[in-house]
């Protein structure tokens, strides 16, 4: 069982999982849109006071904030204690590409010559930690939800605006990806 | 106390998150190249389940823990927020291969690093409500 649960999950195990989440959640009532905990941390830090965007009841979203503490715990849980170590499975062709523009690739989940303490004071993983980070932050209030709020919730609720969201999203990683990359790590 | 059973889906979904591999920023590389089906199987079959779900809590007006009818919010009508918010967001979620949610499950993975992106994405959320009265809607 232990072994069978340490393999990689395939997708159409996992998908219906993450549908079972968001029962869960509707269930428990709340509902299952992450990034409004970045605009909760706003309003526990005090942004209220200055922003009216943030003074709200953020008492009221508690339950979320403890859903991401959980999501961080099962992280720690998966990998010390449901794992293999054997090397991901990505296709060839995604290796070969990212190679042509300087990122290796050893078998981990995330490239660590970019993400690491090192990497933070080069360029490269400072725009991918950093300017990331924000453009992610940024993004996801302006299109008022992120990939679980809009790409799961709001098509699973057959939502238009939600759906040009998603658009939105794949415009944005696609340019990202074929068009910036390349000048971004051949720098 | 009512908190335990969001600790617990949390817990649930952060291992799914990692075992699924939806957390690896290379498998965000392989989905927006096209090499790969698996992060659509990923999202294409939680969408399709979670539209009958849906559908079946209204028809059958299902309740919540607390007895309530479970609602679904509307989301507001308009254009210019979703689609140029949502390219940002795409700009961000190449750059650094995860979305809020995986990002709290990388560092129970040991990625501490990402703490930092986390903090970028509080200061990019405050940003955006500092100028959203600026901002097309």
């Amino acid at each position: 069982m232990i072994e069978y649960i340490s393999q990689p999950w395939p997708w159409y195990f996992s998908g219906p999982l993450i549908t079972l989440i968001m029962f869960l959640l509707l269930w428990s009532g709340g509902y299952f849109g992450v990034s409004s905990n970045l605009r909760s941390i706003c309003a526990i830090g005090g942004a209220g006071k200055k922003v009216a965007f943030f003074d709200f009841d953020w008492k009221k979203q508690i339950w979320n904030l403890v859903f991401i503490l959980g999501a961080l715990i099962g992280g720690y849980i998966a990998t010390n204690f449901l794992s293999n170590s054997e090397p991901l499975q990505i296709n060839q062709k995604t290796i070969a590409d990212l190679a042509e523009i300087n990122i290796p690739f050893q078998g981990g989940v995330m490239p660590e010559v970019l993400f690491s303490w090192e990497s933070l004071l080069t360029l490269k993983g400072f725009i991918i930690i950093v300017v990331g980070g924000f453009l992610v932050g940024f993004g996801t209030r302006w299109a008022g939800g992120c990939t679980s709020g809009h790409a799961i919730s709001g098509l699973s609720n057959l939502q238009l605006p939600s759906l040009i969201a998603v658009v939105g999203f794949f415009i944005g990683g696609l340019v990202m990806t074929h068009f910036i990359f390349p000048i971004l790590f051949n720098l | 106390m009512k908190y335990i059973k969001f600790l617990l889906i949390g817990i649930l979904f952060g291992i799914i998150m990692t075992k699924s591999e939806a957390i690896s920023w290379y498998r965000i590389q392989e989905m927006f190249r096209f090499q790969s089906f698996h992060m659509y199987g990923i999202i294409g079959s939680t969408v399709v389940i979670g539209m009958i779900m849906i559908q079946l809590i209204k028809y059958k007006q299902i309740k919540s823990i607390e007895g309530k009818t479970i609602q679904f919010q509307p989301k507001e009508k308009g254009v210019k927020r979703y689609l140029l918010g949502g390219i940002i967001f795409g700009f961000g979620w190449a750059l650094t291969g995860s979305c809020p949610g995986p990002m709290f499950t990388l560092i129970g993975n040991g990625f501490s690093i990402i703490l930092v992106s986390i903090a970028c994405a509080i200061l990019g959320t405050y940003t955006y409500g500092y100028f959203k009265d600026k901002l097309p809607h």
